[in-house]
């Protein structure tokens, strides 16, 4: 496993972000979308929904989930599932606060992902 | 056949009521004659403040049309008031010569307002409020707006306060007790009530004496005792009522306060029946609608040889203003022997309060939430003792024994004799079971067959749980469609909400209108945004985080996350400047694709997100605005050549069309609007199938709307012929306003048009030149912050954030 998938990352300033929005960070392998919700909780999960691989980041925010732009699919940001009917998981990364510093992990937290990525 | 004669003085809810449970009983038993004072049928009186208030009209409230009477066989004498009853003879006699003999007779003569006897209380403009004619009267007076003051603070003069004020009537109410409602609410709730009712606007003086009504020909105010005067051109008497038991009196029957009857409901006469407000039974006279049922009941199955005995009720109270939930039920005052638990949410305002005697609950006031009404009232009523509960008691049923907050749990737990309807006296288990019975599948239904929910109506949503606990999915409890998941109101509600309750950003819509979910939903927010942007064109600060990605960065997303842009070809006219720099970009940027659509201009599809503020600097440069190919707004207007080339048009068709696109650009709209104008009706732009198009003619502009060519296909209305090309601006664009001001968020034009009515709308546009005048003004109001170029504000910097990644890493470096 590479080293870098256990470290944390300084990706930006909470400001950075607008409220019920996202911003994306670039691996060069990937892209994540680091979502901050109406009550300054962030999240992040692959920029890609399960359905057919809309940008999650430009999805309309609300509560706990983003809309997909696509075609409606709702996934929840905590789990990167989707929600009601539609089946489907998107990758989640661990994501925290340090003061107003934005802290990614690319290590995966969704338990499929982690054996994936062994 | 000969049957026995069935008199009945009055055609109140309360007679209503007992010969519908008599025809059920026994139908054919009596020949029935009514007497109704009043020139009607039997309509819902407790239904009256929302038809003081406009919420509801008099149709609406009808109770028992002609049919009924027909079809029951029943005599109804109309404006015939009841003069004499002859007991010997057994006849009654009315003012206007009818005269009936009985077999059994039943006075239902209902209450007399009380009005205090201060000088002036005679002169035109001072008013009752007991029956139709009272509101009508309001409803005439209100049409001028002015002031209305009115004595009295109860339930009734409350209700006729908030009426009065929704017609635009500056409204005074002033009250003798220190607290409003003293009857029914408890000081602190009572505080709570005043305070709403003070922010919306009605003014409220306590401890105010009325020492005289003022005027010479009519009203003109109030004095009060402590010398204050009040200015108003209409005074509502609402202090309170007295049994109508002259009749009976003069008759020589008994009477106390009220026409005194056994637990029979009869009289001193045993012949002679007495029922609903003018009864007093057992030294109580009700002036509420569910006892006055039990007891009609009652008198349902006397009248047929039955032996059912009434014995008295407990109330309760539900006060009919929207927006505020208020119960009270049994006795709360305080007392030695009472202990009471109260719980306060000042933020939320709430306030609950259940006073509790021998363990048992003897009275509630609720405010604020009142959901557990139905609940504290059925342990009341049953009294039962609460001491298991006792710690939970006061956050309500779905707290019991720790299960779920599903708001229909509380529901689902009453026992089969819980009271669901208070009004008409009907059980949970007779609901539940009618509708299995009859398979009732609407609401209307239910209130058919039950009377549940179908008097005031406060017991609506219970119904409506009850309704979804008993058949699944397979009811749906809302003609109104609403919005989202979000809330209960349909579009419609919420435009005319937040207009009327002035909101003015989302977070307000949201909290006035309780929405359930904290932040909305992708379907709630891009239509809430929209109508603030559209209602509050000068205050409201569009929320781009509510709005579509599309609209959200100017350009269209697809499929594979790129964007297209289409930038604006006035009528679909171009040049060789314009066309090459738009070939540079494209060479610039590596666009992979170009095509032209079918709205007259070029589509560049397959720029990358980070790359649009830089293509929309080099468009910018060659003259180019954003073609708004992406919004719920206006698209294009397709025009043909007209007289410039064409050797058959009639007008400038090009001219025109660039006139409208240039005037209404950047406007949005509930969904996306396209034009076309044709210069003559052999429709080269195709006017006929677009949301708005106009067809040139010698004589003048033809405007149509209303054309569909998407999922589905229309041809469009006519809406008007005008004669000069600035008429045809002026009512395309009165037409858009309108649309623009009741279309539903999503709703094309055409499903407008179909909802609204072809002849309202040509009525408001063409000929209502007001209305049309109106419309205009306002589209020009909100055109003066809606026409910014977005391309040109974002390339000078506006939303970088929106446009490139917040952050690069390099792992490489990392690892």
């Amino acid at each position: 496993m590479n080293t870098h998938m256990n470290s944390w990352f300084d990706v930006g300033s909470i400001s950075d972000i607008p409220r019920r929005g996202a911003r994306c960070v670039t691996t060069g392998t990937m892209t994540v979308a680091v979502f901050r919700t109406a009550d300054d909780k962030v999240f992040a999960l692959e920029d890609k929904c399960p359905h057919r691989k809309g940008p999650l980041s430009q999805g309309i925010v609300h509560d706990g989930c983003v809309t997909c732009p696509l075609h409606n699919w709702v996934i929840s940001l905590e789990t990167g599932r989707a929600q009601g009917a539609d089946e489907g998981e998107t990758l989640s990364f661990p994501v925290r606060l340090e003061g107003d510093r934005i802290l990614l992990s690319l290590m995966p937290q969704t338990a499929e992902a982690v054996i994936a990525a062994e | 056949m000969n049957r026995e004669k069935l008199v009945i003085i009055g055609n109140g809810m309360a007679p209503g009521r007992m010969l519908e449970e008599l025809f059920e009983k026994a139908p054919g038993l009596y020949d029935v004659t009514i007497f109704n004072a009043e020139p009607r049928v039997n309509y819902d009186r407790i239904m009256l403040s929302p038809v003081l208030s406009g919420e509801k009209a008099y149709d609406d409230i009808i109770i028992h049309g002609d049919d009924w009477y027909r079809d029951h066989g029943v005599t109804l004498h109309r404006g015939a008031r009841v003069g004499a009853i002859d007991r010997v003879a057994k006849t009654v006699t009315a003012e206007n010569g009818i005269v009936a003999p009985y077999d059994r007779l039943v006075i239902a003569t209902g209450s007399l307002p009380f009005i205090i006897p201060v000088p002036g209380h005679q002169l035109p403009g001072v008013l009752a409020y007991r029956d139709l004619d009272d509101v009508e009267k309001m409803l005439d007076i209100a049409r001028n707006k002015g002031k209305a003051i009115v004595i009295g603070a109860g339930l009734l003069g409350l209700e006729a306060a908030y009426g009065l004020k929704r017609q635009g009537m500056d409204v005074t109410v002033v009250h003798l007790m220190p607290t409003i409602m003293e009857r029914q609410l408890d000081p602190a709730a009572a505080y709570l009530l005043e305070k709403a009712l003070t922010e919306r606007g009605i003014a409220i003086i306590t401890k105010a004496d009325t020492k005289a009504i003022l005027g010479t020909d009519r009203v003109e105010g109030v004095e009060l005792k402590d010398g204050r005067i009040l200015d108003g051109e209409m005074v509502i008497m609402a202090v309170g009522i007295r049994p109508a038991s002259a009749l009976a009196r003069d008759a020589g029957i008994a009477v106390n306060r009220g026409i005194v009857v056994d637990d029979g409901m009869m009289t001193s006469d045993p012949n002679i029946y007495a029922l609903g407000e003018c009864a007093e039974h057992r030294g109580t006279c009700y002036g509420l609608v569910a006892p006055l049922y039990e007891s009609a009941r009652i008198l349902a199955d006397r009248l047929c040889g039955g032996n059912g005995e009434y014995g008295g009720s407990v109330t309760n109270t539900k006060l009919k203003v929207t927006g505020i939930n208020l119960f009270s039920a049994g006795d709360f005052a305080e007392g030695d022997d009472r202990e009471e638990i109260v719980l306060r949410d000042a933020t939320a305002g709430v306030y609950k309060r259940l006073v509790l005697k021998n363990d048992r609950i003897i009275g509630a006031v609720l405010y604020g939430d009142t959901t557990d009404g139905s609940w504290y009232f059925d342990l009341m009523k049953r009294s039962v003792p609460v001491t298991e509960m006792r710690d939970t008691l006061i956050f309500g049923q779905s707290y019991q024994g720790g299960t779920t907050l599903d708001p229909r749990a509380a529901v689902a737990a009453l026992p089969a004799e819980a009271e669901i309807c208070g009004c008409n006296g009907v059980c949970k288990g007779k609901i539940v079971d009618t509708i299995a019975a009859r398979g009732l599948t609407t609401l209307d239904e239910v209130r058919a067959h039950t009377k549940a929910s179908a008097s005031c109506g406060s017991c609506t949503g219970l119904v409506e749980q009850l309704m979804s606990i008993t058949l699944g999915d397979a009811f749906n409890p809302h003609a109104v469609k609403p919005m989202c998941g979000c809330t209960d109101l349909g579009h419609s509600d919420v435009r005319r909400l937040i207009v009327a309750k002035q909101l003015k950003t989302i977070p307000a819509v949201m909290q006035e209108l309780e929405w359930k979910t904290s932040c909305g939903c992708a379907k709630c927010r891009p239509a809430l945004n929209y109508y603030l942007v559209c209602d509050w064109p000068d205050d409201y600060a569009d929320d781009y985080q509510s709005r579509f990605i599309n609209e959200r960065v100017h350009a269209n997303i697809q499929k594979d996350g790129t964007y297209s842009v289409v930038p604006r070809m006035w009528g679909g006219m171009t040049s060789s400047s314009e066309l090459r720099a738009i070939a540079d970009v494209v060479d610039k940027f590596e666009i992979p694709a170009v095509k032209v659509t079918g709205g007259q201009r070029i589509d560049m599809l397959g720029i990358r997100k980070e790359d649009l503020p830089a293509v929309w600097a080099d468009l910018g440069k060659a003259g180019f605005v954003s073609g708004q190919a992406y919004a719920k707004g206006l698209r294009t207007v397709k025009t043909c050549v007209g007289t410039d080339w064409c050797r058959f048009g009639t007008q400038d068709s090009t001219g025109l069309g660039i006139r409208i696109e240039k005037f209404m650009w950047g406007s949005w709209t509930p969904a996306k609007l396209k034009m076309g104008v044709s210069g003559c009706p052999r429709n080269c732009a195709e006017a006929t199938c677009k949301d708005i198009g106009v067809i040139c003619v010698d004589s003048g502009f033809e405007i149509h709307f209303a054309g569909a060519a998407g999922l589905d296909i229309k041809g469009t209305e006519v809406l008007g012929l005008v004669r000069t090309e600035d008429e045809a601006l002026e009512y395309i664009v009165a037409l858009t306003q309108m649309y623009r001001e009741q279309g539903h968020y999503l709703e094309r034009i055409y499903k407008w048009a179909k909802r609204i009515g072809l002849d309202e709308i040509r009525r408001q546009i063409m000929t209502d030149a007001e209305k049309r005048q109106g419309y205009f003004e306002r589209f020009v109001l909100s055109q003066k912050v809606a026409q910014v170029d977005p391309w040109s504000e974002r390339v000078s910097g506006k939303d970088k954030h929106e446009f490139m990644p917040m952050s690069e890493l390099k792992l490489e470096a990392a690892e």
